[in-house]
């Protein structure tokens, strides 16, 4: 009975914000280590996306702090409390999975009431909470139907209705929108974001593959790939100096070009680097001026730029042969090809675009060139 | 349809009639007939009576029975009970337990059922466990032998529950005794009354091992019928094998309405 108890008071402390700290969390399933030594600082009210490919155990970390795996090492902390050994009921942390796991044979509103009878809220605040947590999520229409009468869509928003209906300081979604269509999608993103307004005091932990979804909803990213995180920060750092070619390909796009690091740049933490052909001999007489440290000159080093940080320049920087030009509206994406690279670049809207064959040259600030790896603490 | 033309189709059901009515119909057919015949001599029978009913619904028959449906309620609901239990123990086993019970759990059925009353008569007939002579050895023979259908019934059924349920209901704060209450058993509702329908038909139905144990004063009805027919009295034990058939069919059905009920949820 205590531990009932603990688990209201758990839950009616939900005032105060709480983080969530992953301290080398790790998870193996026979002999497969699936979540490797995570380590990880959400910050109370923060938004923080788990960004990777699929198996990359995004998952696995989400359900560490579910309570759902044991971690064979490390620690997890929600509020500055160690709950590594607590058991998912009494934890308080609110969870919408993939599937949703609706209970199919309870109404909506039961589905709803049911964590709220579970935390032991007196029976006469029931029913006005479950309306609640149902309006918050604009589902209080149909509180009385069953969860295979509703749409995909419909269900989510009961799954996540369900979740904030027991005030939980932390709410984790597992890649929550991965059963809609498209359209339904960016409604629902919307919602989400709209939500965390209205609940700012409210960290939520959010896993999905999606980078779209990741860099609209996250205050920060974190980037998953074989069961590690390989980076973690806002999405402008991990945009425009990611830690390494994974993290720059997956977020969208990146150029990488290889270099040859030929000295100092003309800036402090710049150097001056040159482009290396693919038959691996420098190709440019005009030295690049990069972003980044740590690497000794005469070594290779990938940089990374974004395609609508490189400018076509009218007599300096890189010469290219444009290969291919496409309208996109506000912007022309050309392809140009830079010492046998082909170089991606977005320019807002050209009054007089090259033509393919023709020669262009294209520049880039020092600082949205970065090193690879090198281009933030640690 | 499968099977396009016509006169292919009418040759199938044909077959079918040929095959399924000597093999199935016809024997319940002929007990149905015989349990209002009076005499049954030449081809057919003859002198039909509602008397071998009467006989049928009072004195030893009567109290047979009733013998046989307290003793298939009786065993029906232990067999749940501990079925279910272990099946879901065996759900949240490691694979070591899981083996275990699986393995023992298949026994009854593996085992012919002379053996396990034999078993039950050895083991229960010396004092401190003396139930040999009483009704209880019968009930707890019943048990025995369907315990084990209940158990594989609920167990495949809880394998194929998807356990994002329980732990959805565990992350929003439900004790274990909880989730098993309000999701777990729930869920599983179907199978469990799938399982008590078969468990009490076999029981109704039970013979070999209740031969073995019976006392005189707890005489399920397959016995009595099979007394019946052993004395000649073939058309008073046909009357009480529909009977039998009648009580059991009626059983199944109002169970089955459970669990459309479930369903449609
Ligand atoms: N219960 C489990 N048993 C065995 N392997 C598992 C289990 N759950 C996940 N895995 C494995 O762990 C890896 C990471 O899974 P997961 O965390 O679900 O990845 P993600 O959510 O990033 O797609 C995958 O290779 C998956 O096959
Ligand atoms: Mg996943």
């Amino acid at each position: 009975m205590t531990a009932l108890a603990d688990s209201a008071v758990e839950a009616a402390a939900a005032e105060q914000p709480a983080g969530i700290r992953f301290e080398d969390v790790t998870v193996s399933y026979h002999g497969t280590t699936v979540l490797d030594g995570l380590t990880l600082d959400v910050r109370p009210g923060e938004v923080m996306a788990l960004l990777g490919p699929s198996g990359s155990g995004k998952t696995t970390a989400l359900r560490s702090v579910a309570g759902f795996v044991e971690p064979e090492r490390g620690r997890i902390h929600l509020a500055g409390r160690d709950i590594t050994e607590l058991p998912p009921h009494r934890r308080g942390i609110g969870m919408v999975v993939q599937s949703y796991a609706l209970f199919p044979h309870m109404r909506v509103d039961q589905n709803v009431a049911f964590g709220l009878q579970a935390q032991r809220v007196p029976r006469a605040e029931i029913p006005a909470r479950v309306a609640d947590a149902l309006g918050k999520v604009g589902m209080a229409d149909y509180a009385r139907r069953h969860p295979r009468e509703l749409s995909g869509g419909q269900q989510q928003r009961v799954a996540i209705a369900r979740a904030l209906a027991i005030r939980p300081r932390v709410l984790l979604l597992d890649e929550p929108l991965s059963a809609l269509d498209a359209q339904l999608r960016t409604g629902m993103l919307a919602e989400l974001a709209r939500l965390h307004r209205e609940l700012p005091e409210l960290t939520i932990l959010y896993v999905t593959h999606d980078q779209i979804e990741a860099l609209t909803l996250a205050d920060r990213i974190g980037v998953m790939r074989d069961a590690k995180l390989v980076d973690c920060g806002t999405a402008e750092e991990l945009y425009r100096a990611p830690r390494d070619e994974f993290v720059a390909r997956f977020l969208g796009g990146a150029n990488l070009l290889p270099v040859r690091i030929v000295g100092d740049g003309p800036r402090a933490g710049t150097l001056a680097a040159a482009l290396v052909g693919p038959d691996g001999v420098d190709a440019s007489a005009e030295p690049l001026a990069v972003t980044g440290g740590g690497v000794a000159a005469g070594e290779r080093a990938l940089v990374c730029v974004r395609p609508h940080l490189l400018r076509l320049a009218g007599d300096a920087g890189l010469p290219g042969t444009v290969v291919e030009v496409q309208w996109r509206g506000a912007v022309h994406r050309l392809t140009v090809d830079v010492a046998g690279h082909a170089v991606t670049v977005d320019a807002p809207e050209l009054k007089a675009p090259p033509a393919p064959g023709e020669t262009v040259r294209l520049s880039v600030a020092a600082e949205d060139a970065v090193l690879l790896g090198s281009g933030r603490r640690g | 349809m499968l099977v396009p033309s016509r006169t292919a189709r009418r040759v199938i059901h044909l077959l079918f009639l040929v095959a399924f009515v000597p093999v199935f119909a016809l024997p319940f057919a002929v007990i149905v007939v015989a349990s209002f015949a009076g005499a049954w001599s030449g081809a057919l029978p003859s002198h039909p009576t509602l008397g071998n009913y009467a006989a049928a619904t009072s004195g030893d028959s009567l109290h047979a029975l009733l013998t046989s449906l307290i003793t298939a309620v009786a065993a029906s609901l232990i067999a749940l009970t501990v079925g279910t239990w272990a099946a879901l123990a065996a759900d949240a086993a490691g694979r070591g337990l899981r083996r275990v019970l699986d393995g023992a759990f298949v026994l009854p059925v593996a085992v012919p059922s002379v053996v396990v009353g034999l078993g039950l008569l050895v083991a229960f007939s010396k004092p401190p466990l003396l139930l040999n002579g009483t009704p209880a050895i019968v009930i707890a023979a019943h048990t025995v032998l369907v315990t084990a259908f209940a158990y594989q019934s609920v167990r495949a059924a809880a394998t194929r529950l998807d356990p994002a349920f329980a732990q959805a209901a565990a992350g929003l704060g439900a004790t274990p005794l909880r989730v098993l209450l309000r999701i777990r058993l729930p869920l599983l509702l179907p199978s469990l009354t799938a399982a008590a329908g078969l468990c009490f038909a076999l029981s109704m139905g039970e013979l070999s091992a209740t031969m073995m144990l019976y006392p005189p004063s707890w005489t399920p009805l397959p016995i009595r019928i099979f007394a019946l027919t052993d004395r000649g009295s073939l058309f008073s034990g046909a009357a009480l094998a529909v009977l039998l058939m009648a009580a059991t069919l009626a059983v199944l059905l109002a169970v089955g309405r459970i669990r459309t009920r479930a369903d449609h949820r």
